[in-house]
């Protein structure tokens, strides 16, 4: 069973808080992976804001590919973090040549685009470096967004942040989510690591997505752009969150209602009704199954936990105002936020979403059974 | 057989019959109970006459003599018109178990002369095959220890399914925002009872299906729906409550609707859907048929025609002349008909050609879905032709289908109904569950419910098979009081539900081990293996060995 940890929080922090909290629930992964997300960032990258960022790994010559497609394309380099490797890589850990974190000036032409195209224009662009990649195995791409950094790699999580120093000082964020990963029924393929990337928003997973298969048909043939992969069974909950907010215009508060709606009885009762029952047969593709625990980051940098519909997963959200963190086991929230007052720990259960707003105020529980907020 | 009698073309021995009657003179009775019960006077009394020899003892002065005595027994006709249809009745009343019928483990000649006067042999049943490909998918995608096996008995299960066409979400969500219009959607049990006329079963039977039906839906929350078939529907379960549990089909000889239509202003509530028959799995491109012994004074006129005349449907609809123009209107039609809050969907039978008629369905937003009947789909009467080589397997074509709605992305629109030998061999959970598994939204039974809930005789061995001709032994299909008085309509009733309630918990086994339980898991594919390598490449599922 994988392990998860993300934390939400006012001051930046490092991602090596995240990873510090998976060592203290190592008994529940193997080691086998770590992947990283990263958002609200400080330091150099704050500077950048609005500029995408290209995360992924390289060889020298998919490097070279790389920068020619993108001047090609009329992305000027800016900013760029590569994560030196000077040592050799932890047992396990394959070589590899260039961790890299490249902020891209957008072309010129970017000015007169709408936000939509912007958005369709940099997925389009992370899809065809990613084929790229695959066609000569030499570029894995995690993301092209502003804001937002992935990293992963295959290999035990604080191995893997010693061998990348991911404490070092320039990469904080204030959104930062985390998987230490247990690998089961797929190879371990680096696109297979959680957490999954699509337009600003990630989610990650702890389960077994049994409907993935009906999910994944009906994804892909959305005609949305960047539904493709599904390296994992748990890529689809990311795409059902963008699906929810991005295609259907809806909130947070609807997640849950798609991927796990209520049952009949309750829906009698619900001053929503027509609404869900509505939603409930459209999305009907789209509701999971199996034990799963899924926790997720918005554009807007909210973060959520929600639980499968029988709530088979453990999973755990605890802070204090300024910083929260959303863990699979209480020890992961004990190793980073020890002087928490524990009594308000909250564990979502079968109809919960556990939301916590960019603010870090507050964890706010939404339950299926409430009225849903009023739609514009 | 006097051996002066003359030895026709047609003139057959017992051995050349399918099925032989044994008899046991030491303990029949004679009480007259077989040949009285036999459906089709294959049994008759029989006087026989025997020869006595008396031989004398050694050295008695008696000379050998030689008498005559008569005895009674029973005697199997060996006309082919009277030929034993093996539904074994006679074993079934005897009181002492004396008689009974043998298949022949030879090859009959009965076959070469079923069709006297110029008359195919014409039957009801299925296909007289017992192959079965959904029997030989497996569920291999076991949830063990990387994911919690569901426990079917205490878990929650959403087993439920939806008939009518589907909006896609956001299509959905703009029709609730701009007030537009929303196809009805039935929410149902998956598990139909498939098109069976009143006139092709008995009226006992179709009220015990009905009470049945009644039953699980008001007593044990399931809703279940069940399909009228071509034949009108009795004029008070129209004006009943209990009409929205019914599935009205309509087919190429519009029997019964005149009263439906003058019974629409009357009708307290919307019927569950409306089937249009195109076509029918076990005679594909062949119509509905009723013969002239099954059409007395109340199938008249339920039907409206004169009593005592075969009712033979064309085997397509008169208005026909086009998928696009005349299919897309009468579904217009039918769904005008009740101000379009009804969902209405073709029923055809599994063909090649299912594809074009899916396509064209696709981008009709009146089409509620498509019913797809298989080559093992039962039914009434039939040319024999007809069932054994006309059709084409259901799952196949029910896979194609799906895969084609995948393809255009409507795989959750436009629901697929499978149907035509669900468990012909006994496993109906196993086998609505492959076909949901392989894309299938429901699936409908016919003669499975038959055979489970009245207690049909027919197999796919050729046996009893004599629905056509209205003198089902069980009283299920015929429209004779003195046969059908055999049926209780409360134990029919009592037998669907306890049929649907062990179903349901066979359908929990299944699904629960795959880890399946917030919905019904239409299209996992991933689930299902084969050991038949080209069966595993056609379906796109597992190849397991």
């Amino acid at each position: 069973m994988c392990r998860l940890f993300s934390l939400t929080s006012r001051e930046p922090l490092s991602p090596i808080k995240a990873i510090e909290a998976l060592e203290m629930m190592k008994e529940g992964h193997d080691g086998s992976g770590i992947g990283l997300f990263l958002s609200d960032l400080s330091g150099p990258f704050s500077n950048f804001r609005d500029m995408p960022i290209l995360s992924g790994i390289f060889t020298q010559s998919g490097l070279r590919r790389q920068e020619d497609y993108m001047t090609g394309q009329g992305f000027l380099p800016s900013y760029r973090m590569i994560l030196d490797v000077s040592k050799d890589p932890p047992p396990g850990t394959p070589r590899r040549e260039i961790y890299l974190i490249q902020v891209y000036e957008p072309p010129e032409r970017w000015k007169e685009l709408e936000q939509d195209q912007r958005e369709q224009l940099m997925t389009g662009t992370r899809l065809t470096l990613r084929h790229m990649g695959a066609e000569k195995k030499d570029m894995v791409i995690f993301s092209f967004w502003p804001d937002v950094i992935m990293i992963k790699e295959v290999g035990d999580p604080m191995e893997i942040a010693g061998y990348l120093r991911l404490d070092r000082e320039e990469l904080q964020a204030r959104r930062i989510m985390a998987q230490g990963r247990q690998n089961t029924n797929y190879g371990i393929n680096l696109y297979a690591c959680h957490p999954f990337f699509i337009q600003g928003m990630s989610t990650m997973t702890n389960g077994e997505n049994t409907a993935f298969v009906p999910i994944k048909e009906y994804l892909s043939t959305q005609g949305v752009v960047g539904y493709e992969g599904y390296q994992s069974d748990s890529e689809v909950f990311t795409h059902i969150l963008h699906f929810t907010i991005k295609q259907l215009g809806l909130g947070i508060e609807h997640y849950k209602h798609i991927i796990t709606p209520l049952q009949d009885s309750d829906l009698l009762i619900h001053a929503d009704r027509d609404f869900l029952t509505s939603l409930k047969q459209s999305c009907r593709r789209l509701i999971i199954d199996g034990p799963n625990c899924v926790i997720g980051c918005l554009p807007d940098k909210t973060m959520f936990m929600v639980q499968d519909r029988k709530k088979l997963r453990p999973g755990i959200v605890g802070g204090k105002p300024g910083l929260y963190a959303f863990s699979s086991e209480s020890c992961g929230l004990d190793a980073v936020i020890p002087d928490r007052d524990k009594t308000k720990d909250f564990q979502p259960m079968h109809l919960d979403t556990a939301i916590v707003a960019p603010d870090c105020q507050e964890v706010r529980i939404c339950r299926q059974t409430q009225p849903l907020p009023l739609q514009h | 057989m006097p051996s002066n009698a003359a030895v026709t073309p047609s003139t057959l021995s017992r051995l050349d019959l399918p099925w032989q009657i044994n008899w046991d003179i030491h303990t029949c009775t004679l009480c007259g109970r077989c040949t009285a019960v036999c459906p089709v006077n294959a049994i008759e009394l029989g006087v026989f006459r025997k020869r006595n020899m008396t031989t004398p003892f050694f050295a008695e002065k008696t000379r050998p003599r030689s008498d005559f005595s008569i005895y009674y027994g029973i005697r199997q006709r060996t006309d082919p018109g009277y030929a034993c249809v093996g539904c074994s009745m006679c074993n079934l009343v005897c009181p002492n178990n004396s008689i009974e019928a043998r298949r022949s483990d030879t090859f009959d000649m009965l076959r070469f002369h079923r069709d006297r006067a110029g008359q195919p042999r014409t039957r009801g049943g299925r296909r007289n095959s017992p192959d079965s490909v959904l029997d030989q998918i497996k569920f291999i995608r076991i949830s063990m220890l990387t994911d919690p096996a569901l426990d079917a008995g205490r878990h929650e299960f959403e087993m439920r399914t939806l008939i009518g066409r589907i909006l896609s979400p956001a299509k959905a969500i703009n029709a609730r925002r701009e007030k537009g219009w929303i196809p009805p959607v039935r929410e149902v049990y998956p598990l139909l009872i498939g098109g069976m006329s009143f006139g092709a079963l008995s009226p006992n039977m179709w009220e015990g299906l009905q009470m049945g039906v009644a039953y699980l839906n008001e007593e044990l929350n399931m809703p279940v729906r069940m399909c009228t078939g071509e034949g009108g529907c009795p004029p008070r379960l129209l004006r009943s409550r209990f009409l929205k549990y019914v599935i009205l089909q309509i087919a190429s000889g519009y029997f019964g609707w005149d009263e439906i239509i003058h019974a629409i202003p009357e009708m307290k509530e919307d019927p569950c859907a409306v089937e249009i028959k195109y076509g029918q799995g076990a005679k594909p491109g062949d119509g509905g048929l009723l013969q002239w012994h099954k059409v007395n004074r109340l199938i008249a006129a339920i039907r409206g025609v004169p009593p005592g005349v075969s009712l033979p449907s064309p085997p397509t609809h008169q208005t026909k002349y086009s998928i696009e123009e005349a299919v897309a209107k009468m579904i217009q039609s039918m769904s005008m008909a009740w101000g379009f809050r009804v969902p209405v969907y073709p029923k055809i039978s599994a063909s090649s050609t299912s594809l074009s008629v899916l396509n064209n369905l696709t981008r009709n937003p009146y089409a509620s879905g498509l019913a797809i009947d298989g080559e093992d789909g039962g039914t009434g009467a039939a040319y024999n032709v007809s069932m054994n080589h006309m059709g084409h397997p259901v799952a196949s074509n029910i896979r194609d289908c799906y895969l084609n709605l995948v393809k255009l992305g409507m795989q959750n629109e436009l629901p697929l109904i499978a149907g035509g030998g669900t468990g012909k061999n006994g496993n109906l959970a196993a086998n609505a569950a492959a076909l949901i598994m392989l894309g299938a939204s429901a699936v409908q039974i016919g003669k499975y419910i038959m055979q489970a809930s009245a207690g049909c005789l027919g197999t796919e061995g050729d046996r009893c098979n004599i629905c056509n001709i209205g003198r089902c032994p069980k009283g299920i299909t015929s429209q004779d009081p003195r046969l059908y008085r055999r049926l209780d309509p409360e134990k029919v009733a009592e037998r669907v539900v306890d049929v649907y309630v062990a179903f349901d918990t066979e359908l929990k086994k299944i699904v629960a081990p795959l880890g399946r339980s917030t919905s019904l898991p239409i299209g996992m594919s991933d689930a299902l293996g084969i050991a038949h390598k080209s069966a595993a490449e056609r379906l796109h599922i597992k190849y397991v060995v």
